[in-house]
Formats: C-alpha cells, sequence, structure tokens
C-alpha cells in the first residue's frame, strides 16, 4: 500500500496554492500609469492630496482605472492607473499644470509609470509581480565607483583645523600643522609642550591615533585615524553619496528607481524607462563637492589675484565662476557633507536669495568665523573632477549661525539654480561611472518574449515526450514539472528578486534539469517491475532508491549555484538565485508532489497488476 | 515503449583506452587552441563600449564601419547581430571621453548617413570591472571544483572525486576550447553556463558512481570491470532521456532565445553533450584507473560479509 498521511496532502495543497497565488500577478501584465511623488521634505503625500489628484483627473475629462495611495516604508506615493499611454500622457500634463503651478519649482514630481494590473487583494496578500529587470523593460543602469580614500583626505583637512582651534583653545604652543599624505604632522618647539598636547589630543579627538615620530631631528608628532575612524568616514561617505544621488534623480522623475550600495565602495543605479541617457548622466553623473571659503582679503592675495603676482601660501586662486578671478584661503569653513538643505527664498525686501541650513558642528564653525570676519567676503566653490568653479561670493554681514541666507542675488533663476547646485553639489566623495548600460524599451519587450517562448517550447517538448514515453508516469511527472515552474516562479515573486533574461534562461535549464529526478525514478520503477517486483512494491522501492541518487546529484548542482551566487554580480547573481531555489522546488516536487499523485492514483488500490509507466521490456532468457 | 532493450551487460570499459586517448587528443587540442587562439573575451572582461543598433532596412555594414574608422579610436568591431537589419559595435575603452560620448558621436555619425537607425543599447565597461570579473570567474570555477570534490570524497571515496573532476574539467575545457577554436564570443553570461555544465556533468558522474556502489554490494562476486559496466548499463537509459531532455531546453533557448542568450545556451548545449560521453567513458574509466575497489566503496557491515568477500 502507497499512501500519504493527510498532512502529506496538505502540504502538497498548500504548496500548490502558494505557487498558484504568488505566481498568478505576474500574468496580468502591466497598465500605464501616473505617480506623483513629494519633491520637498515638508510636504507630504497624503489622502488630501489624493482627493486633489482625482479632483484634477475628473475636471480634466481624464478617465482613469484606479487611484490609490502606495506605501514604501516612510515614502508614500499618489499613484493612478489609465488603461492606454494617451490617457497616461494627458493625465501626466494635466496633474503636472494643477500640482505644479510653478514650473521653476515644482512642489510634487509626476511622473510615468507602469502599474500592475493585478487585483489589489492580491497585494495585500504580498503577492506582488516580479520586476523585471533593465534588460527586460529597457532603461540606463550604471555602476559607480566612490572614491573612498579622497573622502579620508578631506576628513584629515578638516581635522587640521580642529586641531588648530583645539590646541590654541587649550593654549598648547605648536610650530605648525601640516596633512603628508594620508597622516598629520603636527611639530612643536619643546619636549614638554609635545607632551601636553599628546594628552589634550587624546582626550577630545578620539577619531585620531598618535604616534611621536622620533625619526627626524624635530619635535613631531603624527596623528593617523584610526582604522575603525577610517573607515567610518568611508562608510559615512558612501551613505551621503547615495542619499545625494536619491535626491538628484528625483529631480529626474524617474518611477521606480534603484539605487542600491554594491561592494564596500559602490554604487548602482538604475533608472527603468529612461532612454535619454546624456541627460540623466549629466544629473547623477555630477562628480561635485561643495566648499565655503574665505576670501583672501590680505595685501598679497589681492595683489595674486590678477595672476601676476603669486598666489601666498595658505591660499588658492580660483578663475572660474561667478566673481572669478578671486583669491581664497584653503582653509575649508564648511563643506557640502555638513549642508543639510538649500531653498531658493526671498529676503525682507522681496529679493531672491538662497536659504541654507547646515548641520550643528558646521553651524557652530561659521558662527565663531563670522563672528570674526564680519564685512569680509566669504565664497562657495563648486569642485567638479578637481577643478574649482566658485558659485557665489557674498559678504558676511553679520554673524552667522546653522541657519543663514545668501542675499542679494539678481533674479529667482539664479536662486533656484543656486539652490539646486549646492543641494545637489552635497558630495561626500567624488564618484566616476565605470560601467553603463541603455537597453531600449522595444529590446527588452523582444527579450522577454524570446525568454518565454524558449522557456515554454522547451517545456512542450519535454512534457510530450514524457507522456509519450512514461504515460501516466510522465503525465504525472509533467504535473510535478508543472508544479515546479508555479512554485519557483511564486517564491521568485515573494522574495521580490529581479527577473533579467539570464533569470529565464536559468528557470528554463532548471525545468530542463529537474525532469532528471523525474527520469531517475520512472526508470527505476520500470526497474523495479523488470525485476518481478508486485506494482506497489516498485512504486516503494523506485522512489525509495531514486531518493538517494536524487539527493547527490542534485546537491553537487547546488554547489556550483552557491559559489555562483558568492561571486557573482548583477544578472549573474540572478541566474544564481533563481538556478539554487529551482533545484530545492524541483527536489520537492519531484520526491514530494509527484509520490503524492502516484499514492492518490494507484496507492489504494488493493490488486494493481500493472502500473502505466510505459511499456516495461523484460530480456528473454539471460537475467543481468 | 521503451529505447534502450539491452538484454545483456555493454562492456563499455572494453572501449574505455581507446576513447580515452581520443579524449585526451582533443583536450590536448582544446588546451592548445585555448593558448594559441585565446578566446574572444566580451567588453564585460575586456573593458570598452560596445553599441547596439537598428536599421529599419538590411544594415550597410560598410559604411559602418567607415563612419567609425573616421574617429581613430583604435581597434574596433562592427558586425551583424541576429539579423541583418541589428548591428553590433565594439570600441575600444577611449581615455577621457565617457562612453555615453562615444555613443553619442557614433550615433551623430550615423543618422547623418540614414535618420532611421535607431540605438537599442548601450554597455560601457571600464578596464577595472573587466579585470575584477575575470578574477572572480576563475576563483568561482575553482571553488565549485573544490567544493565538489570534497562532498564527492566524503559521500564517495578520493578516487571517485578526482575521477569527476577530472571528467568534469574534460568537459568545461572543451568547451572553453570551441569558443577558443571558432572564436565566439565569451562573455559573462557563457561563464555562468559553464558552471552549471560543471554542476551538471558531476550529477551525471555520481549518477553512475551511485551505481557502481550499489552493484558492487549485490553483485558480491563480480569484477570491478564488470561492476562497472553494469552500473553504466544500467543507468544509461536515464542517461540519454535526461541529457535528451535538458539538450531539448537549451537548444529551445539557443533557437529560440535571441541572440542575448546565444553564447549562454551554446556552452550549455555542447557542454551538456560532452558530459554523456564524459559521464560515461572518462569518469568511469579514470576511477577504474585510480583501481577503485569493493572495500573502497562498501564499507563491512558485519564481519562475516567482509570475510567472504574475500574469497571469490
Amino acid at each position: 500500500m502507497n499512501r500519504y498521511p493527510l498532512w502529506k496532502y496538505v502540504i502538497i495543497a498548500a504548496a500548490l496554492l502558494f505557487g498558484a497565488v504568488y505566481t498568478v500577478p505576474n500574468f496580468f501584465g502591466e497598465a500605464p500609469a501616473v505617480q506623483v511623488s513629494s519633491q520637498r521634505p515638508t510636504v507630504k503625500v497624503d489622502a488630501e492630496l489624493l482627493r486633489r489628484v482625482e479632483g484634477v483627473l475628473a475636471s480634466a475629462g481624464v478617465a482613469y482605472e484606479a487611484a490609490y495611495l502606495d506605501v514604501v516604508g516612510l515614502n508614500v506615493t499618489a499613484r493612478v492607473r489609465m488603461s492606454d499611454t494617451d490617457t497616461q500622457i494627458r493625465a501626466r500634463d494635466a496633474l503636472e499644470s494643477a500640482l505644479n503651478p510653478d514650473a521653476k519649482d515644482p512642489t510634487y514630481v509626476v511622473a510615468l509609470n507602469l502599474l500592475s494590473r493585478s487585483p489589489r487583494w492580491l497585494a495585500t496578500v504580498g503577492a506582488l509581480p516580479m520586476y523585471l529587470g533593465l534588460d527586460l523593460r529597457g532603461g540606463v543602469h550604471f555602476l559607480m565607483q566612490v572614491n573612498t580614500a579622497e573622502a579620508v583626505t578631506k576628513r584629515l583637512d578638516a581635522l587640521v583645523g580642529d586641531l588648530r582651534t583645539l590646541l590654541r583653545e587649550k593654549e598648547v604652543r605648536h610650530a605648525g600643522i601640516a596633512r603628508v599624505g594620508d597622516r598629520l604632522e603636527i611639530r612643536f618647539r619643546e619636549e614638554e609642550t609635545r607632551k601636553k598636547a599628546d594628552g589634550v589630543i587624546r582626550d577630545s579627538l578620539s577619531d585620531l591615533a598618535l604616534r611621536e615620530d622620533t625619526s627626524g631631528a624635530d619635535l613631531v608628532l603624527v596623528a593617523t585615524l584610526t582604522p575603525a575612524a577610517a573607515k567610518a568616514v568611508a562608510d559615512g561617505a558612501l551613505k551621503q553619496n547615495i542619499t545625494t544621488l536619491h535626491n538628484r534623480i528625483n529631480e529626474l522623475g524617474v518611477a521606480e528607481p534603484v539605487i542600491q550600495q554594491q561592494g564596500a565602495d559602490r554604487v548602482v543605479v538604475q533608472l527603468p524607462g529612461v532612454q535619454d541617457t546624456a541627460r540623466a548622466k549629466d544629473i547623477i553623473g555630477r562628480t561635485a563637492t561643495l566648499e565655503a571659503r574665505l576670501v583672501d582679503v590680505s595685501g598679497e592675495g589681492q595683489a595674486a589675484v590678477t595672476g601676476t603676482s603669486p598666489v601666498p601660501f595658505g591660499s588658492e586662486r580660483f578663475t572660474v565662476g561667478r566673481g572669478a578671478p578671486v583669491v581664497l584661503k584653503k582653509d575649508v569653513i564648511f563643506s557640502g557633507q555638513q549642508l543639510q538643505g538649500a531653498q531658493a527664498t526671498f529676503d525682507e525686501n522681496q529679493r531672491p536669495a538662497v536659504s541654507i541650513d547646515l548641520n550643528e558642528s558646521a553651524g557652530r564653525h561659521l558662527r565663531k568665523v563670522s563672528r570674526e570676519n564680519i564685512k569680509k567676503p566669504m565664497a562657495i566653490v563648486l569642485f567638479e573632477k578637481g577643478r574649482g568653479e566658485v558659485l557665489t561670493v557674498a559678504t558676511i554681514q553679520d554673524e552667522l549661525g546653522s541657519r543663514f541666507r545668501i542675499t542679494g542675488l539678481d533674479s529667482t533663476q539664479l536662486a533656484n539654480d543656486l539652490a539646486l547646485l549646492l543641494r545637489a553639489g552635497a558630495l561626500a566623495a567624488p564618484m566616476d561611472i565605470i560601467e553603463e548600460r541603455t537597453i531600449g524599451p522595444s529590446l527588452g519587450k523582444e527579450n522577454i518574449e524570446r525568454g518565454f517562448n524558449a522557456t515554454l517550447y522547451g517545456f512542450i517538448a519535454i512534457a510530450v515526450f514524457m507522456v509519450f514515453y512514461y504515460r501516466v508516469f510522465g503525465l504525472i511527472s509533467v504535473a510535478g514539472l508543472t508544479v515546479n515552474v508555479g512554485m519557483l516562479v511564486g517564491l521568485l515573486s515573494l522574495l521580490q528578486a529581479t527577473l533579467t533574461l539570464p533569470g529565464i534562461a536559468a528557470v528554463a535549464l532548471t525545468l530542463g534539469m529537474a525532469i532528471d529526478a523525474n527520469v531517475l525514478i520512472n526508470e527505476r520503477v520500470r526497474e523495479e517491475l523488470r525485476r518481478g517486483a508486485t506494482a506497489q512494491q516498485a512504486i516503494t522501492q523506485g522512489y525509495d532508491r531514486a531518493f538517494a541518487t536524487i539527493l547527490d546529484s542534485n546537491i553537487t548542482t547546488l554547489i556550483a549555484g552557491v559559489f555562483l551566487f558568492m561571486l557573482g554580480s548583477g544578472p549573474i547573481r540572478g541566474f544564481a538565485v533563481v538556478h539554487c531555489l529551482g533545484i530545492l522546488t524541483s527536489i520537492f516536487s519531484a520526491v514530494f508532489v509527484s509520490r503524492g499523485i502516484v499514492n492518490l492514483v494507484y496507492g489504494s488500490r488493493r490488486r494493481l497488476a500493472t502500473l502505466s509507466v510505459g511499456q516495461v521490456w523484460k530480456p528473454g532468457t539471460s537475467g543481468a | 515503449m521503451e529505447f534502450f532493450r539491452i538484454s545483456r551487460t555493454i562492456p563499455f570499459m572494453r572501449y574505455s583506452r581507446i576513447l580515452n586517448a581520443i579524449s585526451l587528443i582533443t583536450f590536448l587540442i582544446a588546451v592548445g587552441a585555448i593558448v594559441a587562439r585565446g578566446l574572444s573575451l566580451s567588453i564585460e572582461f575586456t573593458g570598452g563600449t560596445v553599441m547596439e543598433i537598428g536599421y529599419p532596412q538590411a544594415a550597410d555594414l560598410g559604411k559602418v564601419r567607415t563612419a567609425i574608422e573616421a574617429k581613430d579610436w583604435g581597434e574596433f568591431q562592427v558586425q551583424s547581430f541576429g539579423t541583418s537589419r541589428d548591428v553590433l559595435i565594439r570600441l575600444p575603452v577611449q581615455p577621457g571621453v565617457s562612453a555615453g560620448q562615444q555613443a553619442e558621436e557614433v550615433m551623430a555619425t550615423l543618422r547623418a548617413q540614414d535618420p532611421g537607425v535607431e540605438l537599442r543599447r548601450v554597455e560601457f565597461v571600464g578596464p577595472a570591472v573587466g579585470e575584477e570579473l575575470a578574477h572572480d570567474g576563475t576563483l568561482a570555477l575553482l571553488l565549485v571544483c573544490f567544493g565538489i570534490m570534497v562532498y564527492l570524497a566524503l559521500r564517495f571515496e578520493w578516487k571517485f572525486s578526482v575521477a569527476a573532476i577530472i571528467a568534469n574539467l574534460h568537459d568545461v575545457i572543451l568547451v572553453i576550447g570551441f569558443f577558443a577554436i571558432f572564436q565566439w564570443e565569451f562573455s559573462v553570461p557563457t561563464l555562468a553556463a559553464l558552471l552549471a555544465v560543471l554542476g551538471y556533468s558531476v550529477n551525471e558522474s555520481v549518477i553512475i558512481f551511485d551505481r557502481v556502489r550499489e552493484h558492487f554490494r549485490t553483485m558480491r562476486k563480480a569484477t570491478v570491470t564488470e561492476v562497472i559496466d553494469s552500473a553504466i548499463t544500467a543507468t544509461i537509459s536515464r542517461t540519454m532521456i535526461t541529457h535528451g531532455s535538458t539538450l531539448a531546453m537549451t537548444l529551445s533557448i539557443l533557437f529560440l532565445g535571441g541572440p542575448a542568450l546565444h553564447s549562454f545556451a551554446l556552452a550549455l548545449s555542447i557542454g551538456i553533450g560532452l558530459s554523456i560521453y564524459s559521464s560515461i567513458f572518462v569518469a568511469a574509466a579514470i576511477a577504474m584507473y585510480l583501481g577503485v575497489r569493493r572495500e573502497d566503496l562498501v564499507k563491512p557491515v558485519k564481519k562475516e560479509d567482509a570475510g567472504q568477500e574475500i574469497v571469490p
């Protein structure tokens, strides 16, 4: 007798239901949609806005299928689904003009998007379609390398200033502080002061590791960043860059951008649906950093402006930008890293201005610097690829804090541009694009179709052969294989894995390889029959004996899959994930599900004479 | 219906020497080709820019070539891709010029020739990324070999694990050899396919070894050669049917999957074809040469059994 207890059938039924529910959303396809998100941190997208959106669409006479709020973490967007792309464009234009009366200073980002047509109740149980990779939907992919070493260098430069202030405050006299490569050298005249400085620095700057340099004639204290601090700086720089990229990309109005850290110092940016690479790159590839510095108003400094006399030590001459040429001190008052926000506003006299928010430490520092330098000019410089461009030179009118304004700008346009540049310029470390891919939308569609067809026809060929060769057992194998695909796709959808073309290929390959388990079982069953076992015995023995072999062979394949996952990147990783999951689902479906069906069909028949496993040919006289 | 009506054990091992000599020769040819011709690595490994462009009518490759030649960027390639209307252009890395700029320049020139041209895909990979990929790929290949060997040594015996790895590396090297001889493009998906072939091919050897172990248990009086022959005979039907099915799938990808999956499917198809041969004639034969014995696999459960086994 081959019977399964009820609980095993319950598991199988649960697996089938799971596969069905989570696979289904992938087949509804996608509908054109418009997505509204907030451009400003102070403006929230809520039910109020949704009502407004619906009102605008109704008054514009644009028909829509559904409108709802989509909540992903803290990020809320209003989404409206349409039946076709024409209405989508009309809806976008209507919303754009209604929600953003001032096109120069948009409050909301209105973007075109695609939404799944699957019913809402499926989404509420987490059944969402798989996210399509760029090779299937078209778009732009960038891999950016963040120069974290640069961030560390900048941090050291900032520490030079901190050290100077600290030693002055504690009244420790030093003979100069300089950065040499990745370390800081502080010179002293007496051994006593060096000892004192050592203690003072250890107490207040825990990021620095100190040691006394005894090699030269000078009394030198060498300070380096502790490994932990250096790592924190590098990590912080990467995070800051990702945030900045988010802001910049929001300004592009891309529907569902992917911005992810990859490895220790890389960032992947994927912009689905974007075709205008030049513009995208222009905005995200702007590898700029910001610095605010004092103008060198000394006699030598002013003389050096024209470029005829040498630039004094500790200053630098800038020739590009508004207010250039100008000679600026090298000391940085605050940098883009410390900038928290910049908005275009108006001052008391209704003239355009830019209001700037700094973090607390930068605010404190600026307060001190500005107090000492009232009525003196200060400049903000944008560094792009090592070249500095002066954004603005303004005179310090008063003591400034963590919130201040740059006034006296000529036009609102200028204020907007400056605010945008200040916001966007807040990159902590320079980045370079090291990999770039653009896939046209038509190619994406073709890829889906090809991948799907290849899998379908391969599957049909296998199914026809199996049924033809193994009859009822073949049919059961095909049923098991179908369950396998369902579970695999369901699992991938549940994990919200990104489906790529290699991923589709992996599904196809998994199917081709999963049939192996079924063939092993069917052949074993035949073999048992050939040996003269009864039908029921043949089922039991066939499945049991095949199982050990199936396990062994799949584990070796799994080893290959796991290493592929660990060492691969991007699409190869996707391939490996599908491959590994596919091995697991195929063991389950071939061994457990197909046995369940066999038991259901044959298991309870007491007098079972034959099994429909195709013709079992017995060798005539010579038995093996 | 049954395809394989085998009434007696086929003496596979009788042919093993001559077939293994052929294997060795083809293996050496493959290694020679890899060394002499090298692989036509895709830009994912070498770094550079690839553009895929589409024309509404059959493309004039000559005109495209002249247009790019005028840029004087060094060695480049123009070839049709999939259909005669699609063209693939490979450009070397240009210091100081970004891939986007490169692509824009090319497109501007080509649009001047024919306004119907459409940019379908641009891919740019920096040289450092390529080196890393090649490094990671080699590492993955080695780790997979190592992992499989350890597993087989634990599950079976070291002789089997050595035999299986030699047989499978034989497959992988031959597939790479094909890519070297015909100068097919070796891309990252090809590498993934190779690793899948490695896993798949081992799977094949495992199934035969499993039978060998079982037959060592059941066929007490048979010689090692007889046991191996009977194990292969018992599994041959399954080997053919499974491989036929998997091959049906990879061929389906090869013919219907489009150019993006072409080299992937090609590597898989060849690899799977070879793994049938290697698991039968290479893996089992090497295990035999290494001197597999019954005692290696059948751990004596009872003392009497062990005693009986020594006496024929």
